[in-house]
């Protein structure tokens, strides 16, 4: 049953492509435009870096958060979810799996071209890459809640991005200086058991919470 | 099969009705009747779940509805207001996702029952409002669940189609199903345990 949920998700975004492709385009976007506003200079591109790729895939999963139960809740779709014989926590995973699969995966993806355009060496791309693996999912998660939160609210967007952006400065904060770390080829264990730690709390308890979230805001 | 004990509801600071108790039985069609914004909707969802009552409760076979969720949602099927169709895929689709141990066949010879054959892989968002309301209903020929809710299923229906509905709603019933519906339209004489439920008075007859 949870693949079912899962496999549906994949499909209705393919069916909207529109939808997926925006956040990926406004991520590249901002990475190419850095360097036109500030200059190639390697040295200053490489040391903003960090910040740059994760600000903007912080900005990119945000975006394309919304989609997660918007549309389910308008079409009646998510009263149908809550009510599928399957506990409403193994719903949200597979749809919140799914949804990174379609927004995060795809970063990932393009993370090499982003390391390209600030040139990057491959050592920091391979970190920026483990980063990104690690914190998208963990953005999914928590964007989730915040998302069963507002769900039902009419202009929930701009609480959204105030609910969930404070919760994601902890990982905006390690992920770039795991980055940095790396780009002074120090070791980045440390921060990597952190984001790691992060992922696995989000993705354990977040289900639930949204699950709550949820259910109050279908009443 | 569904006890309601004592609910009340309140919405807005407003006392939608209380004190509300009554049982449904296997092989029975259960209307409730109600002027708009009477609380039919409301009731409704309190009793699939989806709503918390403000007092009372609501069990299925003898078991609270809030401890039995996994077993009470097996035997249920919802329609409410808005369909839960989605409009990008096709109508099979859609019913595959609700019944997935369902086969081809049947889906299609249920889409054919409700008057859509032909429309099998056309994406629902080109169908019109009462063609898309039909391939949610299509589900109740798919269906194996005891309980049946549905708010307002003859919306943009035509009297074909009504015709098609009701009689399915009595075979549902004849085979030891049991429907509760809101409707405005007024339901033909159904050859099967019929009750009727007025808000807010809260009188069954």
């Amino acid at each position: 049953m949870m693949w079912q949920v899962f496999t549906r998700e994949i499909h209705l975004a393919l069916r909207k492509g529109a939808e997926i492709v925006n956040p990926l385009w406004f991520f590249l976007i901002v990475i190419t435009l850095f360097p036109l506003g500030i200059g190639p200079e390697p040295q200053l591109l490489a040391r903003i870096a960090p910040g740059v790729v994760w600000v903007a895939a912080l900005l990119a999963a945000l975006l394309g958060m919304e989609r997660l139960f918007r549309d389910d809740w308008q079409d009646g779709s998510l009263e149908q979810l809550m009510l599928l014989p399957l506990p409403l926590p193994a719903v949200v995973l597979a749809k919140v799996t799914a949804h990174w699969v379609v927004t995060g995966l795809p970063l990932i993806v393009l993370s090499p071209l982003a390391a390209m355009l600030l040139g990057l060496d491959i050592h920091t791309w391979w970190v920026m890459a483990l980063t990104l693996t690690l914190g998208t999912p963990t953005l999914s998660f928590l964007g989730a809640v915040g998302v069963g939160l507002t769900v039902g609210l009419r202009r929930g967007g701009v609480l959204l991005s105030l609910l969930v952006l404070p919760l994601t400065i902890p990982l905006l904060i390690f992920a770039t200086a795991a980055m940095d770390a790396a780009s002074m080829a120090l070791p980045v264990e440390g921060y990597m058991a952190i984001l790691g730690a992060f992922l696995a709390a989000s993705a354990t308890l977040c289900p639930f919470a949204t699950a709550a979230a949820l259910r109050i805001s279908i009443q | 099969m569904l006890d309601v004990l004592n609910l009340a509801c309140v919405r807005d600071e407003r006392v939608l009705f209380r004190g509300l108790t009554f049982s449904l039985n296997p092989g029975e069609i259960f209307q409730i009747a109600g002027v708009n914004g009477a609380g039919k909707t409301s009731l409704l969802r309190i009793l699939c779940g989806l709503a918390t009552p403000e007092a009372g409760e609501v069990k299925w076979q003898g078991e609270i509805i809030k401890r039995a969720r996994d077993s009470f949602h097996q035997q249920l099927l919802w329609l409410g207001h808005q369909p839960g169709i989605k409009a990008v895929l096709t109508a099979d689709e859609n019913l595959r996702f609700f019944h997935a141990d369902s086969l081809l066949k049947t889906r299609w010879e249920a889409l054919a029952a409700i008057g859509l054959l032909g429309y099998e892989d056309v994406p629902v968002g080109q169908l019109s409002a009462g063609q898309q309301r039909r391939v949610a209903l299509a589900r109740l020929w798919l269906s194996a669940a005891k309980l049946w809710i549905l708010d307002e299923p003859f919306t943009a229906l035509d009297p074909a189609g009504i015709e098609k509905l009701t009689c399915r709603l009595e075979a549902h019933a004849a085979q030891g199903g049991s429907v509760l519906l809101t409707t405005h339209q007024p339901l033909r004489p159904v050859n099967c345990a019929f009750r009727k439920l007025t808000l807010p008075e809260g009188v069954v007859s």
